[in-house]
């Protein structure tokens, strides 16, 4: 579809602009400004260059928060985008059964974030969770995720599922819903299974929410910060130390402003990056398919 | 006999999502002394004690309030700057479209942990910390990109040929954009509102940091529950409950709509 070529339409955007400029360009000026300052005080600082940058790539700390981060990011694709599309295939499609579900998935994602981290911290207690005594109950084991990393990471991998697999199923229905009943009388005819069903006609009409739900759902595991933190608060040890909870650790907690904003703009550009890759990547993905 | 084991999965799901809160329910019907004593699968002799202190102590039911006022200004603002835009975007081509577009979602991708102090020291700056409109506008910086992008999708599924009858016909911008074309995206804006209430209640950093006093979020207020006996688990899952009501009340009042949109394909 052609769209009209009118500059005008600058002035429908521009409100949008300024109010999201004010918040983002200022704000990200300052990051800048403190990554190439050593800052002891309120108008004493000097500049470094990017001696802060040079310090925080070569810090170990920061390195095994990286691996975590991206292993923490990679499960969370891998067990989130195939179970949410198989709970939105699994969904009515007209009838009461509709507001129901559509009603039970969104009631996680509308917990604040600190809440659901109380929420795991009461259910997964051994003496007073349900989870917690039920594990006791069945193994013996005392389940406890402030002294036990593993137990740390089941904990914050099942509350992440738990919590967020709900906004890929809502997408993927959405995309669902979108297929032209046309399309499944056709397959009929022809006799298709249920499979190729699936693969020749209802993965390639998803694409475009599938695409929106993988990166709503790294860019947001890849910030992840308030859950884990009301949770574990990075621990046992480092854990579960994800890269905010460092960030914050330095920059708010420490007050290092300057490698805390060398950080900050590191971690901006990764995410920007894979992004951006992801991005590109789907939308070859979906070209191919269409030849 | 297919049909029904998806059914079932699908229960059992919903099942699972349910449990984790139906827990903080029992938990916040019991006093902490109650919970700490023994373990019940559910409240034996229910109590209203954490909830009656909740509603009777200011400084606790105000964080509710403060939460409520600034999510509502944050939604509004965010639909009426990006109704029009989302029009340019899903009607015009103009220079650096696709390039504004693109920066937008960008804004999604900054750890909100970056922007803390910066925000900070901007708003006192200028004066506005501690209000409702500070932190408000500091949640437009995701909320105004995601609610473009939702609507963008909405209003490209309207035929352009109704945009040209109606100047044809010698509707000026503004009335035709007011009269006509929202009517038309109304399930579209049901679902950005939705969104955009949803990212705002849920968030608690910025909030948190932007905040004093005057309008501090309940989400902060609820780490005042550890005091030097230890956590009040009752309390805590009290206030972790009364949380959850306005977003259910929310999803209540636009579950038709959602529906309706979710029909349309875009989200």
């Amino acid at each position: 579809m052609d769209k009209w070529g009118n500059n005008k339409a600058w002035f429908l955007v521009l409100p949008v602009i300024v109010i999201v400029a004010f918040s983002a360009i200022i704000p990200l000026m300052t990051v800048i400004n403190y990554s190439v300052q050593e800052i002891w005080g309120p108008g004493q600082s000097m500049f470094v260059g990017t001696e802060w940058f040079k310090e925080v790539l070569g810090s170990y700390r920061l390195h095994d928060a990286l691996w975590r981060q991206f292993l923490f990011s990679g499960l969370v694709l891998l067990i989130e985008m195939p179970l949410g599309i198989l709970i939105a295939l699994a969904m009515p499609k007209r009838g009461w059964g509709v507001s129901a579900c559509l009603v039970t998935l969104a009631l996680p994602l509308l917990i604040p974030w600190n809440t659901i981290g109380t929420i795991w911290i009461i259910f997964t207690r051994p003496d007073i969770g349900l989870f917690g005594k039920t594990i006791y109950t069945l193994t013996g084991v005392v389940f406890d995720h402030t002294a036990r990393p593993l137990d740390a990471w089941i904990t914050v991998m099942l509350m992440e599922v738990w919590h967020w697999t709900p906004l890929v199923a809502l997408l993927a229905y959405a995309g669902l819903r979108a297929i032209p009943e046309a399309y499944y009388q056709a397959a009929k005819i022809d006799g298709a299974s249920a499979w190729s069903t699936f693969f020749y006609i209802q993965l390639p009409k998803m694409r475009g929410v599938l695409t929106i739900a993988v990166l709503l759902r790294f860019m947001d595991s890849f910030l992840i910060y308030a859950e884990p933190f009301v949770l574990t608060g990075g621990g046992p040890g480092n854990s579960t130390t994800f890269l905010s909870i460092y960030l914050v650790k330095i920059a708010l907690l420490q007050f290092d402003l300057g490698p805390g904003g060398a950080f900050s703009l590191i971690y901006f550009s990764i995410v920007l990056l894979f992004s951006y890759i992801f991005y590109q990547v789907l939308l070859r993905v979906g070209k191919g398919e269409k030849a | 006999m297919k049909v029904k084991k998806k059914t079932i999965g699908l229960v059992i799901y919903l099942g699972l999502i349910a449990i984790p809160i139906y827990w903080m329910l029992n938990m916040s019907l019991r006093s902490n002394a109650g919970i700490l004593a023994s373990f019940a699968l559910y409240p034996k002799d229910i109590t209203f004690v954490n909830y009656l202190k909740i509603f009777t102590d200011s400084s606790w039911y105000m964080g509710y309030v403060n939460s409520m006022i600034y999510v509502s200004m944050n939604t509004v603002i965010s639909l009426t700057v990006a109704l029009p835009a989302a029009y340019a975007f899903s009607r015009y081509q103009f220079v650096g479209d696709k390039q504004v577009f693109f920066w937008l979602l960008t804004n999604r991708m900054a750890p909100p942990a970056v922007f803390a102090l910066p925000f900070f020291q901007l708003y006192s700056t200028i004066g506005l910390l501690d209000t409702h409109i500070a932190v408000a506008l500091a949640h437009c910086l995701f909320n105004v990109p995601l609610a473009v992008w939702i609507l963008e999708g909405f209003m490209s599924g309207i035929p352009r040929e109704i945009d040209e009858t109606a100047f044809i016909d010698g509707y000026r911008f503004p009335r035709f954009f007011i009269t006509i074309f929202i009517p038309l995206i109304r399930a579209g804006v049901g679902v950005t509102a939705f969104f955009c209430f949803m990212f705002s209640w849920v968030e608690l950093l910025l909030a948190r940091t932007l905040t004093v006093t005057n309008a501090k979020p309940i989400s902060a207020i609820m780490t005042r529950t550890i005091s030097a006996t230890g956590l009040d688990y009752g309390l805590l899952a009290t206030a972790g409950i009364l949380t959850i009501v306005p977003g259910v009340l929310v999803i209540w009042f636009v579950r038709n709509h959602m529906a309706k949109g979710f029909a349309l394909g875009r989200v």
